[in-house]
């Protein structure tokens, strides 16, 4: 029912398509591309070469060179893997987070609730750039210092989402039916509970990932993310920062991929949305 | 709250490996140097004596000396809040000035491809990093027509200009930085504005103003628009903190003199007291903001008061 109620909706479509397209780029890296992302061989006689041209060794480049010859289409397929497995992994686990703080509080009110919700409601109000930033200074940066910070500063909202959530079905009819019925409290938390919350978290899940990659991208432009010379497509914005004038392109490339996969994340989250409440309608407020 | 950061942020950086005594002195320190260096930033005191320290002075208004450049982080700071305050304050007006005007002519226009058209280009702005977008502004306007500056606040030759031109210099070197910042924010505004225009629109008394036969157009801008205001301006105070973050970005891009541009340098440069300080002033000003928007509330919601 639902995944063919998500397919009518063209937003869902096309993303879902982006998304595809993107995750078989980065899964086929490979095979798509001969040369490798990091290698720089012959740099005064291939660096700076247009898009969809031909070095001085007719190697024929889709999206150019940066500054040390390398292929920029190799380095954005190679990119991709870092920046879409960073993405899911750091939403998924913010998710987790959230999902079982705001259950938590949601259920056993009084001093837990008031701990937890206290906690959320401090690391909402910080900027999340600042907190990222004072995380990932701490320690050496690489790919899972990011994963880990993105995941400690991304649960709050989800957090605050769930308890909403759980409070108002705690009163239901159907959760004190059950309690009547003699099932145990972490039974009908499991079974009957969470299950009802599962739509909000999918769905800022969705807009997560996107917000992830966002944020990875960030940090490695702000040189405390993924390292050169591996590629990611924020260190290549930040490379190709410095060759704005003669080799645009180098920045340009990894931005629209940004820009798409991200907008792709947040129409399949609003899609998904739509199409997981019954009560809206297909284009719904 | 502010407390709370500071903490936070006091108890992070300890923990953290890297010494600012070796960074200072770099690898051909000896112990000795490197043990009057420690003494002389009071590392080498217990942390509840340093934490109790920093707190006692910052209170005093002092927040110690920079370790990478030797000047008081008062100073920086307070050079620093005022560019902070006024890129993020005109860009936040700026943005729900447009993000309500675009939300009103899209929820006016609901479902029609005057709607679908502004929306895709509302999500497209919500999708696109400050830093990026700024580089390509940067390139088009700076790089190919060579029409605004790219970097700073205020061009070399600002102090020696008569105060017509400065004025001038000031809002060129301002110009960019501030169209990124609130071109990312106008997305997320008008996609907020028109998800509440909407949902105000099914209310029952929208549907008695039509029925008593007040224009379309009348009904859009006295009944909805105002209504659902509230919700936009709670939103606005709520969106402080985001904004902000998408400020530490725009000012590293364009070098504006601001905090987030302090903090920026300080975390690359391990430089704890201003790290301290600038994390502890951006919580504040997120607080005052929240503040503000509360204050804005009560303005627009007499039910709120």
């Amino acid at each position: 029912m639902t995944p063919a109620r998500l397919w009518r909706d063209g937003r869902a479509r096309i993303s879902l398509v982006v998304l595809a397209a993107a995750v078989l780029a980065a899964v086929l890296a490979p095979l798509l591309s001969s040369s490798d992302p990091a290698a720089q061989l012959d740099v005064i006689g291939t660096r700076f070469v247009a898009p969809l041209a031909l070095d001085r060794h007719g190697v024929f480049h889709l999206l150019g060179t940066d500054r040390f010859g390398r292929d920029v289409w190799t380095r954005l397929i190679y990119g991709a893997r870092i920046s879409l497995s960073v993405g899911v992994l750091a939403a998924g686990i913010s998710a987790a987070i959230g999902l079982l703080v705001g259950a938590a509080a949601g259920v056993w009110r009084g001093r837990v609730a008031a701990v937890l919700l206290g906690v959320t409601d401090f690391a909402l109000a910080l900027p999340r750039v600042v907190l990222l930033l004072l995380l990932a200074a701490l320690w050496q940066p690489s790919a899972v210092l990011v994963v880990v910070v993105l995941a400690a500063t991304g649960w709050m909202p989800v957090a605050r989402l769930v308890h909403g959530e759980v409070r108002t079905l705690v009163g239901r009819a159907f959760v004190e039916g059950s309690l009547a019925l003699g099932a145990r409290r972490r039974r009908v938390l499991l079974r009957h509970i969470v299950p009802n919350t599962l739509t909000p978290v999918i769905v800022s899940a969705a807009l997560g990932v996107g917000n992830a990659i966002l944020l990875e991208a960030g940090l490695s432009f702000l040189g405390l993310g993924v390292q050169p010379p591996a590629p990611s497509w924020g260190n290549m914005i930040a490379s190709g920062r410095d060759t704005l004038v003669n080799a645009p392109w180098v920045a340009a490339a990894p931005g629209v991929a940004l820009v798409l996969v991200v907008l792709a994340c947040t129409l399949l989250g609003d899609a998904l949305r739509d199409a997981l409440d019954p009560t809206r309608g297909p284009r719904g407020a | 709250m502010v407390i709370g950061v500071i903490t936070l942020t006091f108890v992070l950086l300890r923990l953290a490996p890297g010494d600012p005594a070796e960074r200072l002195l770099g690898p051909t320190a000896t112990a000795a140097q490197l043990a009057v260096v420690r003494h002389s930033l009071e590392l080498d005191r217990p942390l509840p004596a340093q934490y109790g320290h920093w707190l006692a002075s910052a209170a005093r208004g002092n927040f110690g000396t920079s370790i990478a450049t030797g000047q008081p982080v008062g100073r920086m700071l307070a050079r620093a809040w005022p560019a902070t305050v006024r890129l993020v304050g005109i860009s936040l007006i700026l943005s729900y000035l447009l993000g309500v005007v675009l939300g009103a002519i899209q929820a006016h226009h609901g479902g029609t491809s005057t709607d679908t058209a502004l929306s895709v280009a509302s999500v497209t702005l919500l999708a696109m990093p400050g830093y990026w977008l700024g580089l390509m502004l940067v390139m088009l306007f700076t790089y190919e027509l060579r029409w605004l500056p790219a970097f700073g606040a205020a061009g070399l030759d600002a102090d020696f200009l008569p105060p017509g031109a400065q004025l001038v210099d000031a809002l060129r070197h301002l110009a960019l930085p501030l169209a990124t910042l609130t071109l990312i924010g106008v997305g997320g505004a008008a996609r907020f504005v028109r998800g509440a225009m909407l949902d105000v629109a099914g209310q029952p008394f929208v549907l008695v103003a039509r029925a008593k036969g007040i224009g379309t157009r009348q009904v859009t801008r006295r009944h909805v628009l105002r209504n659902a205001l509230v919700p936009v301006v709670t939103l606005l105070g709520l969106s402080l903190p985001a904004l902000f973050s998408g400020a530490v970005f725009v000012e590293a891009i364009f070098a504006w003199p601001g905090v987030g541009l302090v903090l920026v340098q300080a975390v690359q440069a391990r430089d704890y007291p201003v790290v301290m300080a600038a994390t502890t002033v951006s919580a504040m000003l997120v607080v005052a903001g929240n503040l503000l928007a509360e204050l804005l509330v009560a303005w627009v919601d007499p039910r709120a008061r």
